[in-house]
């Protein structure tokens, strides 16, 4: 990739580099000093701003926060995975009956923002007397949206495994059911591994609509503790560091899973990754 | 149903509040997605690393923290603009890092001949971006990017959890006065699949007259 666009740099390029490196550096630096600037001249850089954040309690709460996040993830993506491969399966089935709900589901579900679902539940199930506690008021609508992506990944999955393997096991006199189950899911369970890792991922992005329910993950708890202390920016500023690392980590072992899957003699894919 | 029509006034002016930022917010993310792939993949080590920080500190961050922390934030820092501003400039710099990352994917999937065949005209790194390289990514990448497209429009509803009323809090306004939530949350939803369906259908005519036989 890195030669694709450029030789190996002659000494005119070299002293063009050099110039772009200092004029990158330089604007950087700029930026860098601008927001100090603006934290110290509005004073919010004193020391007694950011001391509570090397505090244990201070800790001890948002890691609570970070916990219901991954609560809330774990279970929406048990769901969401449970349906997204039973809706995968009836997208893939031969009966039309089946086939097209679980293609206007996906369908459906794929243009619905889920603040709109979160809504959903929060104001219009109470009035049909389905008060769900808090937990579920998060975890309900992430399941019904993921399940609509996790439907997608899967169903390429088994579309990426060559038909030659669903037909041999067929002609080896499996039925269709023991074909699927015993020959392509498994195959196709590998590929999709590193998109599933990817999905869960977004997945816990949207867990951070708990500010909207008001179920203390992490981005309430931040909330809460701002309200609190008055330490507005510095909160959120630390909240998002810790949504930045958990995910950075899972993002990294997406990528690891996908070489490893590529090498050994998976499809060689494009992901592009859909903004959530 | 008559919940529905008695406001549809209020729907209409969400309805243009969402297409205003994701007209917006699309026009920025593709400058910033722009400006990010032309950084990665040059020839600049400082640039392409500034550029890989920036696409994965953005995909790794709820939009929901970024808009909490620029909304809350930013003003006691003593950078205020208004709402809807803020809302469009944070989508803009979000959704630029997935532009980003579907532009370099597209410009992965060129044969290196063509880079190579540009360098050996003469033309510099610049030039043989935007007259070679370029031009036959977007080709490739129509779909990501309707798919982004469509995604953004959803993700602009999250602005409605900071204080924007757009589509999805005049639905929600509306419920609290008229408490009948099925019609109204159902009317919102077809709006925003409406706007998806025509992205699609752009994105679909898009992709078949651009399409390079090969």
């Amino acid at each position: 990739m890195s030669n694709l666009l450029f030789d190996e740099p002659g000494p005119r390029a070299r002293r063009r580099i050099r110039l772009a490196t200092v004029a990158g550096v330089l604007v950087l630096l700029a930026l860098v000093a601008l927001a100090v600037r603006q934290f110290a001249a509005n004073g919010q850089l004193a020391a007694e701003r950011w001391q509570p954040y090397a505090t244990w309690p201070m800790w001890r709460y948002l890691l609570g926060g970070l916990w219901s996040t991954a609560l809330a993830a774990v279970v929406s993506a048990a769901i969401a995975m449970a349906g997204g491969l039973a809706l995968a399966l009836g997208r893939l089935s031969r009966r039309r009956a089946v086939r097209l709900p679980a293609a206007a589901y996906v369908e459906a579900v794929r243009t619905i923002p889920a603040l709109l679902l979160v809504y959903l539940v929060l104001f219009a199930l109470p009035r049909y007397g389905l008060d769900l506690p808090l937990f579920w008021k998060l975890v309900v609508p992430l399941a019904v949206s993921n399940a609509a992506a996790f439907a997608e990944i899967f169903r390429a999955g088994v579309m990426s495994v060559e038909r030659g393997q669903g037909e041999a096991a067929l002609a080896l006199g499996l039925t269709h059911g023991q074909s699927m189950r015993l020959v392509v899911l498994p195959q196709a369970a590998r590929r999709v591994l590193p998109s599933i890792v990817s999905q869960s991922v977004g997945l816990l992005k949207d867990t951070s609509l708990g500010f909207v329910v008001s179920y203390a993950e992490l981005l309430y708890s931040g909330k809460v503790l701002a309200n609190y202390n008055g330490l507005l920016i510095q909160t959120y500023i630390v909240v998002a560091l810790v949504y930045l690392v958990v995910n950075a980590s899972l993002s990294a072992l997406a990528r690891s899973l996908d070489r490893s899957v590529a090498g050994r003699g998976g499809p060689r894919r494009r992901i592009i990754r859909v903004p959530r | 149903m008559s919940a529905l029509l008695d406001h549809l006034p209020e729907f209409w002016q969400g309805l243009v509040v969402t297409l205003q930022m994701t007209a917006a917010s699309f026009v920025g993310a593709a400058a910033v997605g722009l400006v990010i792939v032309a950084m990665r993949v040059g020839p600049v080590p400082v640039l392409r690393t500034v550029a890989t920080v920036y696409v994965e500190t953005l995909q790794n961050l709820p939009l929901l923290v970024l808009l909490v922390l620029a909304v809350f934030g930013l003003p006691e820092i003593g950078l205020k603009a208004g709402l809807t501003t803020t809302a469009i400039v944070v989508i803009a710099l979000y959704e630029g890092a997935y532009i980003a990352e579907a532009l370099r994917s597209g410009v992965n999937a060129i044969s290196s001949g063509q880079g190579e065949a540009a360098r050996a005209l003469g033309l510099t790194f610049g030039q043989s971006l935007r007259h070679v390289v370029l031009p036959q990514a977007l080709r490739t990448v129509v779909q990501p990017i309707g798919n982004i497209f469509i995604a953004l429009t959803m993700n602009t509803s999250l602005a409605a959890a900071v204080g924007v009323v757009e589509l999805t809090a005049a639905a929600n306004r509306v419920n609290l006065l008229e408490a009948q939530p099925i019609p109204i949350f159902v009317g919102a939803g077809l709006a925003y699949a409406a706007v998806a369906a025509c992205a699609g259908f752009v994105t679909g005519r898009l992709e078949r007259r651009l399409a390079v036989a090969r």
